[in-house]
């Protein structure tokens, strides 16, 4: 008789092997956090995303988003004018104006969230207000709800994280004396979501929910009992707001690769004491599966040298997954902010000459990155171009953030997304 | 506050780039928060510039604001110019920089810089994209050419008979649509008159060559929206004068070439004046019969739309039935136009409401901004581009101007082909249009169908088989059916392959059968699919 699973990754501070991490402050060539509400519209259904902001930031969305995707997104932007700062209109009821036109246009709407931005921070309004305000009006055909998604105060996947935040207080409570469950926090493609649930089906974790929900309105229970699992490498705030309900953190490598979703399971398995061999049974197709797909791969990438541009907060667990699975070689690995704790279990897998940038400055890191004569840069869109007409190989990264792949079955889709680019300037011959 | 879906311009700054990313030697600080820097990807991935703007964005962050965001600035210009050296710097703030009131002209000016400081008041909360783009070279060119300029009063000497004439081209900026083929076409059209080009500019140009704007003898003003208040201080300061036409349409380009040889004292060749255009013959020809009196509505930049109403009048035999523009600073130039088509003009930046307008008037082709042309497909009517804002297709490979010859055969194909294009849709909507695909299935702001009986009711039909053919395939896939001898799906199988997205499932279910049949699997689970993948993916 075996034993139950345990933890593959101390879950304790970083291991004395840990690679260092150097600070870096300039400029940061870096979306703010209302670019999240790109996919966020997207994977909660019935929400609104309403950003009070400038043309800017109604700009930035729309350019980020690759253009007029949907005809009409669930998404738009309040646009500041004169006449609110000036202090002609009072800028509180204007908002409620506008969130009534907006609300009578689309009464399929069940959660609205008002999101702060630069503008609307650095004058001052007081959007969680507005959002109680407005609440007592609508509730609860729409609940409305506030963060904020500025760029002086959040980096690109932050405005999730800031979002996902801002649902926790929304959410159902558990009796101390109920059973342990287990939540899984971050925005994870369906079909994912899908493939997980059915892993810790048959491992007999039932008891499991995720957040964000995709309804508005199945936002899943927390009490004092639940352990939540993140997802996605860039959710402080909302574990923050989790741990104000009592949720406690289960720390793991994040579930990409092989490796780390065997570890991110490993982590659920021996919280609920799955006996070992059920855990090997359930663990073994899909593993054989990944490292069959990754195989491949491995043999292209294999000893390619890559550095990392900041963008996601992804950057850690990615250089862990190329560097240990498909033998990449990590030449610097930039990223917005390293939460220390959280990356713990990541940290610990990296090689300890890894060279880690925290923060940015693009201009310095830019030289850095050309005499470092890289095999693949992973960098924004900004960048992309620039190095490719400069003859380096880019993979751009917010492909990572659009694309699903985390879990067994997407390691292979992982992998392949950096040998891509390799890929097609070994067949063009012009 | 305005709600906003969709914006027609960027703010004001993002003119500010247009300009200073199509200059040459000139860098562009901008006071701005840690995010603005996206601006950056509307010329790298949309216009695939080989190189970044010229752009520095102090990118501040909250712990700034307590702090001296002032001297973030004062650094940030310091660092750019020693590390891009630039022979002009341009400064400025976006908007949330503009409320916090550094005052970056100021905080430039007193750093002693070797080099002209220009700044920029580009008021974010009241200005956008294209009066930013004018403000920022009309400033540019004030700072260069004021310390060149002649005594006030002073009267401009007449050319000497010796020197060929000579003119600026103003107005191509970065990002502009079809500027780097325009700008072509044109310089091309005045060297056929014999004028020289002295200047082109934003495009291209240096500082060295803005400082030499004033030898020209006359200004051609491509775009209006990017280069009047520029050619208008010009001809203020310099005397120069200015072109008034700009040369879309075969009809607007024969006027243009009066005008030019006008001013710059030329004879026109009469092969010149004639052109070469196939548009005059292939609108004639018979086979372009069945353009007559096709009903068009035509929104964009001022300029474009302007121009696009007189070639769809004149040139195609259609009927405007409608006329609008985003750019309140040229509201004139077309309620000027409406009033030449009898039609009521739409002075507008809200895409909803010239979705509105565009589902009233039901007219056959739109010619409108990529803005347009989603409206366009929403509504099952067929569109053409006529405009900014631009998309990545209006950088296309080969050479498409917009304007004098080769620009009127580029407008014939681009407009036309929609049209029979437009046929075909009609015909395929006939037979799809069943009373089936109603169902609660109407653009969801625009309310449910059954609600209202309204003037959309014809147009929304064929939207709504689009919608549904877009949004899952699922709709028109109602069953996953197994070949006949082949393996069967498992229902959670099947509802897997329709998570994976449209464009592969077919693939992805052709695989999957054939993984079964070669490994004699009679039903498809989800693990099946999942073998098959990971079996096909090596």
């Amino acid at each position: 008789m075996s034993g139950v699973v345990e933890h593959l990754v101390p879950a304790t501070a970083v291991l004395p092997s840990a690679p260092s991490i150097r600070t870096e402050r300039g400029q940061r060539e870096v979306f703010c956090g209302l670019t999240g509400i790109i996919w966020l519209h997207r994977k909660i259904q019935d929400a609104f995303f309403l950003v009070v902001g400038s043309r800017t930031c109604a700009h930035l969305i729309q350019s980020a988003a690759g253009v007029m995707i949907f005809a009409e997104p669930r998404f738009a932007t309040a646009i500041i004018d004169d006449r609110d700062l000036s202090g002609i209109a009072d800028a509180n009821d204007e908002l409620d104006r506008v969130v009534n036109q907006l609300l009578a246009r689309r009464p399929d709407i069940r959660l609205l969230f008002l999101v702060g931005s630069c503008p609307s921070e650095v004058i001052k309004l007081d959007l969680s207000r507005a959002a109680l305000r407005l609440s007592r009006s609508f509730e609860p055909q729409v609940r409305i709800r506030s963060w904020s998604g500025s760029g002086i105060e959040t980096t690109f996947t932050q405005g999730e994280d800031a979002c996902l935040a801002s649902l926790v207080p929304d959410m159902p409570s558990l009796p101390a004396e109920a059973p342990t469950s287990l939540l899984i926090v971050g925005s994870l493609a369906d079909v994912v979501e899908d493939q997980f649930r059915r892993l810790f089906d048959a491992l007999g974790i039932d008891n499991v929910g995720f957040l964000p929900p995709r309804n508005s309105q199945e936002l899943p229970a927390i009490g004092p009992q639940t352990r939540y699992l993140l997802a996605q490498p860039f959710l402080a705030d909302c574990a923050r707001a989790l741990e104000q309900r009592g949720a406690q953190h289960l720390p793991s490598a994040f579930p990409l690769g092989a490796e780390g979703t065997m570890a991110w399971f490993a982590a659920a398995a021996a919280l609920f004491a799955v006996p070992q061999e059920r855990f090997d049974a359930v663990m073994a197709a899909p593993t054989a599966r990944a490292r069959a797909a990754l195989q491949p791969l491995r043999e292209q990438l294999s000893g390619v040298s890559i550095f990392f541009f900041p963008d996601s907060q992804l950057e850690l667990p990615l250089a862990r997954f190329l560097s240990r699975e498909l033998d990449m070689r990590l030449l610097e690995v930039g990223t917005p902010y390293v939460h220390r704790s959280h990356m713990a279990p990541e940290l610990a897998l990296l090689p300890a000459d890894t060279v880690i940038t925290e923060g940015q400055h693009v201009d310095n890191q830019l030289d850095r990155c050309r005499a470092s004569k890289p095999g693949l840069v992973v960098c924004g869109l900004g960048l992309a171009n620039p190095l490719e007409a400069e003859g380096i190989a880019t993979k751009w990264s917010i492909e990572l953030v659009f694309t699903p792949i985390q879990g067994f079955e997407q390691a292979g889709d992982l992998a392949e997304l950096f040998a891509r680019p390799l890929t097609r300037r070994n067949r063009l011959v012009v | 506050m305005q709600l906003t879906v969709w914006t027609y311009e960027g703010p004001p700054h993002v003119g500010a780039m247009r300009v200073a990313t199509a200059l040459r030697d000139v860098h562009y600080v901008l006071h701005a928060p840690q995010g603005d820097t996206y601006a950056d990807l509307l010329f790298t991935m949309i216009e695939r510039r080989s190189a970044r703007p010229p752009v520095t964005y102090t990118t501040f962050q909250a712990r700034d604001l307590g702090g001296d965001t002032a001297e973030l600035f004062k650094s940030s210009v310091r660092d750019a110019y020693e590390r891009f050296k630039p022979q002009a710097l341009l400064v400025g703030a976006s908007c949330t920089a503009e409320l916090i009131q550094d005052d970056p002209g100021g905080l430039a000016r007193t750093m002693g810089l070797p080099i002209p400081v220009i700044p920029l008041e580009l008021p974010s909360y009241q200005r956008k994209e294209n009066w930013g783009a004018a403000e920022t070279f009309y400033q540019l060119v004030r700072a260069l050419c004021l310390p060149l300029a002649p005594p006030p009063g002073t009267v401009r000497e007449p050319r000497s008979a010796d020197r060929r004439p000579r003119c600026n081209v103003l107005g191509a900026t970065a990002l502009g649509f079809r500027h780097r083929d325009d700008v072509r076409e044109i310089t091309g059209l005045l060297e056929q008159l014999g004028i020289e080009i002295n200047v082109v500019a934003p495009l291209n140009a240096g500082p060295s060559d803005i400082r030499r704007l004033g030898e020209a003898d006359f200004n051609v003003v491509l775009y209006p929206e990017t280069a009047s208040p520029a050619a208008q201080w010009l001809q203020r300061t310099f005397g120069q004068p200015m072109t008034r036409t700009v040369p879309i349409g075969v009809g607007a380009t024969r006027d243009f070439i009066r005008e030019v040889a006008a001013l710059a004292g030329v004879e026109i060749p009469p092969a010149v004046l004639q052109g070469d255009s196939r548009l005059v013959w292939y609108s004639r020809s018979v086979d372009s019969t069945y353009l007559t009196g096709k009903r068009v509505f035509v929104f964009g930049d001022a300029t474009h739309a302007v121009a696009a109403a007189r070639i769809a009048s004149e040139e195609l035999g259609f009927k405007v039935v409608g006329i609008g523009t985003y750019s309140r600073e040229f509201a004139r130039e077309i309620r000027d136009a409406a009033a030449r088509y009898g039609v009521e003009p739409l002075i507008c930046d809200d895409y909803l409401q010239v979705e509105a307008k565009v589902a009233e008037l039901q007219p056959e082709l739109v010619l409108g901004t990529q803005m347009e042309r989603h409206i366009a497909k929403r509504l099952g009517i067929p569109c053409a581009v006529i405009s900014a804002p631009v998309h990545v297709q209006d950088f296309p490979a080969r050479y498409a101007p917009q304007m004098g010859w080769e620009g009127a055969n580029v407008i014939f194909d681009t407009w036309v082909h929609p049209l029979m294009m437009g046929l075909e849709e009609h015909l395929l909507g006939m037979f799809r249009n069943d009373f089936e695909f109603h169902e609660g299935a109407a653009p969801s702001h625009l309310g449910s169908t059954t609600a209202r009986a309204n003037p959309t009711e014809v147009v929304t039909a064929p939207a709504v088989v689009e919608l549904q053919s877009q949004s899952g395939e699922a709709a028109s896939e109602p069953q996953v059916q197994p070949a006949a001898s082949g393996p069967t799906w498992a229902a959670d199988a099947e509802k897997e392959l329709r998570k994976i997205p449209f464009f592969v499932r077919g693939k992805a279910k052709r695989n999957t059968e054939r993984y079964a049949n070669d490994q004699s699997v009679a039903v498809i689970t989800v693990e099946t699919l999942y073998e098959a993948k990971a079996h096909y993916s090596r």
